[in-house]
Order: structure tokens, then sequence, then C-alpha cells
């Protein structure tokens, strides 16, 4: 046998070595798919898009290193079955991620209006709904409602935790040093950023239920407003605030800083007028990616606003809904269950289209912070 | 060179550790003058730190001034707790079915989240590769609610393929059918809901993994190259050495995640009892279990729920103790 | 302007460890003063004492005295900030202030210092400084370009100008050419050359033909192992160091045959 390990050392030292074609992997692929076909006609009686992906894939695999072994020798066999599998893993993974995409935007998409952004859920009826399968008339609702409650306990969510989160950030770096405090803040951070959403919910809804019954016993249900979903988003939203707030300014050069110094530049002025400028474009991607978190959670914000029908302007009193405990209550609880629940599940899509544009959005912005307000090189 | 104030040591002699002797020195130096403007901005950092403290402190007392119903009622009368026998009856099952559906999520997406970081950090086109990174931060940051709404959409074109995972391998006990030789009509079922959530969290263990491949130093890389490795053996020489601890953190915040994952087990699931099949109706999450029946609950029920949240709490801390810890001891040898 | 430094038993630890022990030294004003010797000697650290920038590294103290025209800089209700104004330093890497235009760093110090200032007045330092550190005629047409875009050796002699634009008394330069080139490096050469005109200048350096070539006075500082102390060796006139040394440790070193 005639191996390309065999003829490297017959010759000893030679640079060129047998190699497939560069087609090869691509032909390969091609022939596993047909034989995967074939097979899932004769095995399954038939087209089966799962055992087809999956069986094309195994026969890839094995042939591609099979074909290699034979021709370029084990080392370049296990490289190019490793480059097959890790190829291959990447696409079954995106199957997926973009048939949610996908469906987002096709359903959401068919369904979306001005309408639907302009107007709440008041008076709406059943009934309404089964016009509208019925096709009798045009889909009702809205949530405008929603998109008001988002922005509101997003915006005193972020009142609350970005100062929090970046004096934090500033104390660990800056101040704490190597001492207790400090360590035990790190770690607390941590815990925190594990903190489940639905217990920080049900933490901002213990807290305010218990001063509400302090104030007005037996009135603990109006401990759920706009602002307690606030309080439950800030448990979730600081952590993230500190921790990319840290790591940007830990990446400040200590040069700038014992620059600053030795210009005889008070430490809190050499913060606030050398680091904190340096770094500001990491902090502001680093608060907008944690905003574009929180502004998506549903579970803390059900648990603590309710779900409100109708606009309500006041954070301070009554329920609120926010987008994601919309589409979570349309899809749930429809206006009209049977058949017409589909009007709910359309103003779901629809909902949802939007929060996932608003996230897609916030992220798109962290970047475009990151870029722009970055200290430029010059040169 | 030093990135931080604190580790900073660009004097000689090899860094001595500076924990040894508080930062004010030797009795014979003054004691330092703080400015004012110094003054307060430190106090200001610090409350800022210390309010962190107290808002953890409060999770854990407010959890528990509210669980107070339920342990006493645990305690005279356990049969008036939800499932008439205990607290602890009631809490099990829900405990064993947020620990299988992240077991499941788990085990499902780490390989792929490894396949996909490696991907998009060491074979992609390079013009590709960081669009590709880019499209994983972007789906990491989709709301989970999103994810429930797709998984309802689609949880009912799994029917098919859980018959015919009850008719061969039925004989395994996850997959077993039930007593009508049936399986879930809805495809609602505890598998669906792990399968979305692994889809979920792989995102986020992707981008998390595929941050440490692209810190893997190129030096090393290109000394494994130079030596002759082919791709594979260059990856295996140098970039999953390098990145082990930071796999395995990753992997156990993905883990966390999908403990404390709510809404897309809750609209997912169609919630029942325990069982071992996993392609029937049936099992419950913590989180899941609190989010469905929150809304209505009141008086005792209200409490009881508080308190599945504070076990729930408690399963994620020990996870993230643990996680803590891997990183610890991994990471010593890795660096 | 320009003050004598004086430096009574001056110790320093990292906590509880003693990094330069026993350091006596007189530093004329209008000189040029080079610390040499090998790594981990302590030269640095000492000059890093000399406007207490060593109080930035946690742990870090001294015991003895340092005079600047005989006070006590580590004397009772000292303010390190005001120390550090008088006594202006520059780094062994350029680090001009990223968010800042070349002028803005210029100014820094004076700016951050809450001094007011008119236009004119700034114009006016702006261009003083800047042609104390020999860059003026290189960078007069684009001030308000980051300082980030210039070469090392401009990089570095911009943070001299923003050194020498607080008006301090003594300057001090740790390894100030070690990530330069040649020419940058004589372009620096010249400027040090320039400035004991005005100022006390200290200069540590691992480059021994450099202080050769700048200084005016030499320190030989040397250790004895890992985890022993750094001493200064021998203080004197640099042409008698480099030509006559007393000690047979600063010989070993000059000559190449050290260890």
């Amino acid at each position: 046998m005639l191996t390309t390990s065999d003829n490297s050392t017959a010759k000893s030292r030679t640079l060129t070595s047998k190699q497939l074609p560069k087609a090869t992997p691509w032909v390969i692929a091609v022939a596993s798919i047909i034989v995967a076909i074939i097979i899932s006609f004769i095995a399954f009686g038939g087209f089966n898009i799962p055992v087809v992906a999956v069986l094309a894939g195994l026969i890839n695999i094995v042939a591609v290193f099979a074909l290699s072994m034979s021709y370029e020798g084990r080392r370049k066999a296990t490289d190019r079955a490793a480059t097959t599998i890790v190829t291959s893993s990447f696409i079954l993974a995106c199957v997926p991620l973009i048939s949610l995409l996908w469906l987002t935007v096709s359903k959401g998409g068919a369904a979306i209006n001005g309408d639907l952004l302009s107007r709440t859920m008041l008076g709406m009826k059943g009934v309404l709904d089964q016009q509208y399968v019925a096709g009798e008339a045009t889909l009702s609702g809205g949530f405008y409602h929603a998109i008001v409650g988002t922005v509101l306990i997003t915006v005193a969510a972020c009142i609350i935790s970005i100062p929090i989160g970046v004096l934090t950030a500033i104390y660990l770096v800056e101040y704490s040093g190597k001492n207790k405090l400090g360590k035990a803040i790190t770690f607390l951070v941590d815990v925190m950023t594990g903190i489940p959403s639905i217990v920080a919910g049900l933490f901002a809804f213990a807290l305010f239920s218990t001063i509400a019954n302090v104030i007005m016993p037996g009135a603990a249900g109006i401990a759920k407003t706009g602002f307690t979903a606030a309080v439950a988003l800030s448990v979730l939203m600081i952590p993230i605030v500190v921790r990319n707030t840290e790591e940007i300014l830990r990446l400040v050069p200590m040069d700038l800083r014992e620059a600053s110094y030795a210009l005889g530049v008070p430490k809190w002025k050499t913060i606030v007028k050398i680091v904190l400028p340096t770094s500001v474009s990491g902090i502001l991607s680093g608060v907008t990616i944690a905003i574009a978190r929180v502004i998506g959670e549903t579970a803390p914000i059900m648990v603590t606003a309710g779900f409100a029908k109708t606009l309500n302007w006041n954070l301070f009193s009554g329920w609120m809904s926010t987008l994601p405990t919309y589409i979570y209550d349309s899809q749930l609880r429809p206006v009209s269950p049977g058949d017409a629940a589909l009007a709910s599940s359309e103003r779901a899509w629809a909902a949802a289209l939007v929060l996932v544009t608003l996230v897609m959005v916030l992220n798109l912005l962290a970047r475009i912070i990151a870029k722009v307000l970055a200290p430029k090189a010059g040169r | 060179m030093p990135t931080s104030t604190q580790t900073t040591v660009s004097g000689p002699a090899g860094a001595p550790d500076p924990d040894s002797r508080p930062a004010s020195g030797p009795a014979q130096t003054p004691k330092a003058v703080v400015r004012p403007g110094d003054r307060i901005f430190s106090a200001a950092t610090l409350i800022a730190g210390i309010l962190i403290l107290l808002i953890l402190a409060g999770v854990a007392l407010f959890l528990l001034a509210q669980s107070k119903d339920t342990i006493n009622a645990q305690i005279s009368d356990p049969s008036s707790i939800t499932g008439g026998h205990g607290f602890f009856a009631y809490v099990w099952p829900l405990v064993v079915g947020t620990l299988i559906s992240s077991a499941i999520a788990l085990l499902v997406a780490t390989p792929f989240a490894l396949g996909i970081a490696l991907f998009t950090t060491h074979m992609a086109p390079r013009k590709l590769a960081p669009v590709l990174g880019y499209v994983i931060d972007l789906l990491a940051a989709i709301p989970s609610v999103v994810y429930g709404l797709w998984g309802i959409a689609l949880a009912g074109n799994l029917t098919a393929f859980y018959l015919w995972l009850s008719k061969w391998f039925g004989w395994i006990p996850i997959f077993a059918p039930d007593a009508d030789g049936s399986v879930s009509n809805t495809g609602r079922t505890l598998l669906t809901a792990s399968l979305v959530l692994s889809i979920m969290i792989l995102p986020i263990i992707t981008s998390l993994t595929r941050e440490i491949f692209l810190q893997t130093p190129r030096l090393q890389e290109e000394a494994a190259l130079a030596l002759g490795a082919t791709r594979w053996e260059m990856i295996r020489m140098s970039v999953l050495p390098f990145g082990k601890s930071g796999i395995a953190s990753a992997t156990m915040l993905g883990l966390g995640r999908a403990l404390g994952e709510t809404m897309a087990v809750a609209m997912i699931l169609s919630p029942g009892l325990l069982t071992a099949s996993l392609v029937v109706s049936g099992n419950q999450t913590i989180a899941s279990e609190i989010a469905q029946n929150f809304p209505e609950a009141a008086g005792l029920r209200l409490s009881e729920l508080i308190t599945v949240g504070l076990v729930l709490f408690v399963i994620t801390l020990l996870v993230n103790m643990a996680a803590r810890a891997i990183v610890a001891k991994t990471s010593v040898k890795g660096s | 302007m320009s003050k004598q430094i004086d430096i009574k038993d001056l110790d320093i630890f990292y906590g509880d460890f003693r990094a330069v022990d026993g350091v006596q030294m007189q530093i004329k004003p209008r000189s040029v003063t080079a610390f040499i010797g090998p790594s981990g000697c302590g030269k640095s650290t000492v000059l890093r004492t000399l406007n207490r920038m060593h109080e930035v590294i946690p742990g870090a103290s001294v015991s003895g005295e340092i005079l600047m025209d005989g006070n006590n800089i580590y004397g009772p209700g000292v303010d390190p900030v005001n120390v550090r104004r008088e006594v202006g330093m520059v780094f062994q890497r350029a680090n001009p202030f990223p968010t800042m235009s070349i002028k803005e760093n210029v100014l820094a110090g004076v700016r951050l210092n809450n001094k007011r200032m008119s236009r004119s007045e700034a114009d006016e330092l702006t261009e003083r400084a800047l042609r104390g550190a020999n860059l003026w005629n290189e960078v007069k047409d684009r001030l308000n370009l980051p300082g980030s875009g210039l070469s090392g050796g401009q990089q570095q002699r911009l943070c001299i100008a923003r050194a020498i634009a607080v008006e301090p008394e003594v300057l001090l330069m740790d390894e100030p050419c070690s990530a330069l080139d040649p020419i940058s490096t004589l372009a620096i050469e010249d400027l040090i050359n320039d400035l004991k005109d005005k100022y006390t200048v200290v200069i540590v350096t691992h480059n021994m033909q450099q202080a050769a070539r700048v200084s005016d006075k030499t320190a030989f500082f040397n250790i004895a192992g890992t985890g022993k102390p750094g001493k200064l060796i021998e203080f004197n006139e640099t042409s008698s160091i480099f030509s006559n040394p007393e000690k047979e440790e600063t010989e070993n070193y000059i000559s190449g045959r050290f260890g």
C-alpha cells in the first residue's frame, strides 16, 4: 500500500504531498445528501427532513475521513473530519435560529400595522376577534399601552441602576484595592448576575408588599406598580452595568492615571477628567447592552406590574403592561378562546416583532456608540 | 503590562504581596492629606458599593419574610399546602423538573456552542467571521418570551418525532409512551421545553466561548502551526487548552440561565405531575410554576410561590458557586 | 526655578518587604543625574519616591526624608498632589491622553488644576511648552489633532511638554528612551541637555552610554540577590564613575563583567 506517509519516508523530506482537489468536500457533501435521501426512501418510506439532515451529516463525516485517510494520511484526515464536524454543527445550529427570526418577521410582519401601534386593549371584546377571524372586520386592539409601559419601566430602571452600577464599578477599580469590601462586592455582583429573573421580580414584590402592608394593612395588592417592576429590573441590570463598566475601566492603561497624578492632578479629578472620558464609549455601549437585556424580561414584570389592558402613564400606581408581558398574556390568555384565539396570537407576533426590532436596534446602537465615541488613534 | 490600579507593581524585585501591610505604610509616614473632592467622590462610590450589599441582603430577607406563612403552615398543618402533603412533597417534583430540563438543555447546547465558536473564530472565511460573531451576539439578546412564542408555534411538529422515539426507544424510560401507547399530541412536553431552552442558551454559551477563543495568544497558535501542525492539531494544542476554564465558566453561566429561565418553559410546557417520560405531557419547573400561578395567587398560595422562588434562588446560587470553584481550579493551570 | 534634592536615610518598602535600603544622596539644582543599575535594583522605585508616585502602588511606603530645598516632602500635612505639581515626571512609555488633542494634552496639567487662563495665555503656554520640548516646529500646524497620532518619539516629547507646562522645579524621567528608535532617542537626549538650564533633571536609564552622554552625576544601584534590598553603591561625577569607579561592583557593571 502506498500511503502518503510511506511515500514521504521513502523519499525522505519532500515538500509536496498528495492532496485532494479543492472541490472534494463539496462533492462529498452533495453525494452524502443524495445517499441520505435514498436511504430515507428505502428505510422510512419517504422524504423526512430531520432524518436526511442527520444521515447526510454522518455520511459526510465518515466519507470525508475515509477518503482523506486513504489518500492524504491520518493527520490530514483528522483535520478534515474535525473541520467537517464543526462546520456541520454550525449549519445545524443555525437552522432553529434562522427559523425563529423568519417566523418573527413573517408572522409579525403580516400582522403589524399602525393601528396596533397606536391602540390599547381598551374595550376589547371576544366578538371583535371572532368577526376578524370570520373575515368580517379588521384586527382590533393594539399594544400602545405596552410600548409606553416598556419605555417608562425601562427608563426608571436605568435611572436607578446606571448611577449605582457605574459608581460601584469605579469603587471596585479605583478605590477598593484588594480590600475585603471590594472582594465582597465583586462576589455579590457575581451572585447577583446569577439571580433568576423571576426571583428578582419576587423580591421587588415582597419588598413593596411589605411596605404597603405597613402603610395600609391588608393592601398588599397596591404593591403591583410600574415602579416595583423597575426595581425588579434594576436588580437584574445593576450587575450587568457593574461588570461591563468594571471591565472597561480596567482597560484604561495605568499609564494614563500615572501621567495625570504626575501632573499634580487629584485622584477624583483624574477619574472624572481622564479615566471616564477615555472609557465613555465602552461604558455607554455596556449600558445599552444592559438595557437591551432587561427590556425583554417578562417574568419579573408579570409578578410586579400585573397585566394592564389600558394605558397607564403613572409608574407609582396601578398595573402596567410591557411588550413581553403583553406577548405572554395575549398568547396564553387570548381575548376570545377557540378559533378566534388566532387574533390574539397575531397581536402577540406583531408585538414580538416590535420587541425584537427594539432589542436589535439597541444592540446596534451599542456597536455604533462604541465605534463613534472611542478615542481616535489619529494617524 | 498592568491594566489595573491594584495589580500594578512596576517597581523592582519580584512583586511582593501588597496585602501584607496596610497602604498607609510604616509608622514614620504621616497620614496623607485627603482633599474634600476626593473624600466626597470616594464616599459616593463606596455608598453605591454598599447599596449592592444591601440589595442582595434585601433579596434574601424579604423572600424569607414572605416565606414565613409557608413555614408556619408546614409546621402546624402540612396538609394545607398545595398537594396536601407538605411543602417538600410539593417542591421536589419542581426541583427535579428544573434540573432535568436544564441538564438536557446544557447537554444539547454545549457541543454545538463549541462548534459554532470554533467555526466563527478559526474556520469561517476571514470576511464572514466577524459578521457571524455579531449575529450570534444579537441572537443572545432575543427575549425569551419570543423563544416561547416560537416554541409554541412549532411544538406540534415534534409529535411525529416523539412517536417515532417512543416506538423504537420506548424501552428507555425517558422516551416511554403513556399507558395507551401515545405521546403528547400537542408536542408541549418537557423535552420540547428543554430543546427550546437549549436553543436559547446556545447563543449565550457561544458568545462567551467565542470571546475566550479569540483571546488565545496568537503567538501560541503560530508556534503550533510553525511546528507543522494541521489546523485541527493547532486548535487542540493551543486553543482548547487555553480556553478550558473559559468554556467551563461559559457552560455554567448557560446552566444558571437555563435553571432560572421562566418564560419559554412557562409558555411551552403544559404542566402536570412528575413523570419519568419526557415525551408525554407532565412535569413542571420551578420558574414556570411561579409564572403560571402567581397572577391568581393570594394568601398562603402567594407565600408558597415565593418560598419556591427562594428554593430556586438557593439552587442557582449553588450552581454559580460551583462554577466559580471550577473556574478557580482550572484557571490556575491555564494562566 | 529648579531645586536641590537631599535624600536622607531613605528606605522603601513593599508591604513588609524592604525593597531599597538606606539611600543618601544630594542632587544639585540645574544638573542632570542618572540612575543606573541592573533590573530590580530599585532605581525606578527611588525615582518614584521623589514625587511620591510610589504611593500609587498599594502597600508601597517609605521611611526617611526627602528634602526639596530643605522642605521634607514626607513631612506632616504635605499633600502629595502639591508635591507632584512641583516635580514633573515622564514615563517609560509615552502616554498622551487619548481623548485630547495635542494642545489639550499640553494644557492638561494646568487645566485640570483649575487654573483659568485666557485664550492668548493658553496659546502662549502651549507654544512655550512645545518649544521647550523641541516639538513646536513639528506639530504647530496640527495642534488640534489627537496626540496619539504622533510618532513614538514625538509622543514622548509631547509628554515632556505636558510635564514642563505646569512649570515644575524638578523633572523625573523613567527610562524615557527605552521604547524609542535611535533617532528619536537622540532628539530626547538633546532636549535633556537643554532642560538642565531650567530644571533639576533625574533620569533612570538602562543604557550606560546614555548615562555617560547626558548626565553630570551618576548613581549606581545594585542588588545582592533576589529577596534582598537594593542599595546605592556609588554616587559620583559621571566622568569618574565611568572612567575611574571607586567600587569594584561599579567597575564590574560598567565594564559588562557583571554577576
